[in-house]
């Protein structure tokens, strides 16, 4: 299957100041997106994830390797035909209504005028935006703009979505009803690229994930696969036990209103406490194993830089 | 074509700014101002109405060109919405061309209303309709799209503070410029003169499209100087607008 999105080494540097000094942003990126998949580009501030997407859209010119979108040119408008985006903090023109907003960006694809009416009362229906449609953008909120923007990116039916911190700025149901139109986005057959930096965000919806840090990716791959199921220790909730009894078996993490949270790290202990608890006429509240998250993987990779 | 859409849209952003009918309510009251300045003269009155309604016309259409002009191209970069455009498929020099159209768009329509007030000001005063003072306003169009031009090239690489500046700067040097060709007459030929020829060529002489004060006394225009002066114009402003798009192609949007 050919990838809708590669980059293959891409490497830039600005140079800034009056006395220009050589400031490396992206040391050699190498990426593929796969058809129909949610891909989810994470790293922390200043990473380099806005400059990848601007170098994919052509906005910033690369210094070295290659963007093929489509497996076409990256710069070739026939690319740019199948392809939405959303900046991040997306500002817009505000002396224009979000319907007149929209048209003027389904007038750029050459949409014809019955055809972008359609589609446009299609899109503000699907970012619940149809009352605010005949309001100028300057009286809108920033999740009305995101939401707005949004469907901007969605004019053309485009093939590849990329936003850049699309949950940004986003109260928890503004979040929840964008990620719910992604998820749909990929049902519909759609490929999602999107950046962030809350790990929350990526591990909810996205299938595979690169994660880039100063400018470099340290890993990617599908997010199963970075998670790993093995377990690490697992905690257990227990009441009615003394501290001095468990503490034989793992380390205790903290007591609250009776209960004894434990951290065991041998599996074989487990049954052991749960027997001792048992003897005890105690009360198991919890039994939780924790896996590796994609959080304690970031800390990891981030850590040593 | 995406090129129309561009500049259809800023036709649109442009009469929806505040600032144009400002400047349009103070276009009116100086050509409206030529009529007391009129009562204040000895001699013949109408010709002092037109000399100073079409001086008012070329003035506020140059400010309006400059102050519009420098900030189009700025103000999309500043707030980022040049970041979705060019995601679509627009190439950068399809956005340069339908800003610059667009703003030439909305210039037109300005100056034909000032031509209205100005007209009917004639109008009521000498009870003819004087077309033949279009002839200027034509002109002073296309030294507008040569100023456009230089405004959006400007505009395309600085600040609209700085572009403003530099945009005047064009302005003042390409209307005193032709005092350079005076003194140029009065020389011996020696380096100097070399030297000042090629100063004088590189600079833009905007006293080529001024024709007012032929048409206000109705003096006969050379026909060849008519067809020199626009196709002066028009190329000028094509060499502009080429290196506008060569700047802005290769240029990086942070």
């Amino acid at each position: 299957m050919n990838p809708v999105l590669s980059i293959d080494a891409l490497e830039k540097a600005f140079s800034t100041g009056f006395i220009p000094r050589r400031k490396d942003i992206l040391r050699g990126i190498s990426l593929s997106v796969g058809e129909g998949e949610i891909f989810g580009y994470l790293g922390p501030n200043g990473a380099g994830k806005t400059t990848t997407i601007k170098c994919v859209l052509g906005l910033i010119f690369p210094d070295a390797g290659k963007i093929r979108l489509f497996g076409r040119d990256h710069l070739d408008p026939r690319a740019k035909e199948r392809l939405g985006f959303l900046p991040e903090n997306p500002y817009f023109y505000d002396y224009l209504t979000g319907r007149e907003f929209l048209d003027f960006y389904g007038q750029l694809f050459s949409i014809p005028k019955s055809e972008r009416a359609a589609s446009i009362a299609r899109l503000l229906e699907l970012v619940d935006m149809e009352r605010a449609a005949d309001l100028p953008l300057r009286k809108f909120s920033r999740g009305m703009l995101q939401r707005i923007g949004l469907a901007q990116a969605l004019i053309n039916k485009p093939a590849l979505v990329i936003l850049d911190e699309p949950l940004g700025g986003l109260d928890p149901l503004g979040r929840k009803e964008i990620r719910d139109i992604i998820l749909r986005l990929r049902d519909e057959g759609k490929t999602v690229f999107l950046s962030s930096h809350i790990l929350q965000d990526i591990e909810m919806i996205c299938d595979r994930v690169a994660i880039i840090v100063s400018g470099r990716i340290l890993s990617q791959g599908r997010l199963a696969d970075l998670v790993s199921e093995t377990v690490l220790f697992t905690e257990i909730t227990i009441s009615g036990v003394d501290d001095a009894d468990l503490a034989a078996f793992g380390e205790s993490l903290s007591t609250q209103a009776g209960r004894t949270l434990l951290k065991v790290c041998d599996e074989l202990n487990i049954e052991a406490v749960l027997d001792l608890v048992r003897a005890k006429g105690g009360k198991v509240h919890s039994l939780i194993p924790r896996t590796r998250t994609l959080e304690d993987i970031f800390v990891d990779m981030v850590k040593p830089q | 074509m995406t090129i129309t859409v561009i500049a259809r849209n800023t036709f649109k952003e442009a009469v929806r700014d505040r600032v144009l009918y400002l400047l349009l309510f103070f276009a009116a009251v100086s050509i409206l101002f030529a009529r007391v300045l009129a009562l204040l003269t000895v001699g013949d009155r109408v010709k002092i109405i037109e000399d100073v309604g079409l001086a008012s016309i070329s003035l506020f259409g140059a400010l309006m060109a400059i102050l519009i002009g420098t900030g189009l191209v700025y103000k999309e970069i500043e707030k980022r919405t040049i970041f979705t455009l060019l995601a679509k498929p627009l190439r950068r020099h399809e956005f340069l061309l339908g800003k610059f159209l667009g703003l030439v768009l909305t210039l037109a329509v300005l100056l034909a209303a000032m031509s209205l007030i100005f007209l009917a000001l004639v109008l009521a005063h000498t009870g003819t309709l004087e077309w033949n003072l279009l002839l200027a306003v034509v002109y002073i169009f296309f030294e507008l799209v040569l100023i456009t031009a230089v405004a959006i090239l400007f505009s395309s690489f600085s600040t609209p503070i700085l572009s403003s500046l530099f945009a005047l700067a064009f302005y003042l040097i390409g209307h005193f410029s032709w005092s350079l060709e005076t003194l140029l007459k009065k020389l011996p030929s020696g380096a100097t003169r070399t030297f000042l020829r090629f100063v004088y060529t590189l600079l833009p002489d905007l006293e080529n499209f001024n024709i007012r004060s032929e048409v206000v006394h109705q003096l006969p225009v050379a026909g060849a100087h008519l067809l020199y002066s626009a196709a002066y114009g028009l190329v000028y402003a094509a060499f502009i607008l080429g290196l506008a798009i060569v700047i802005f192609r290769r240029r990086d949007f942070i």
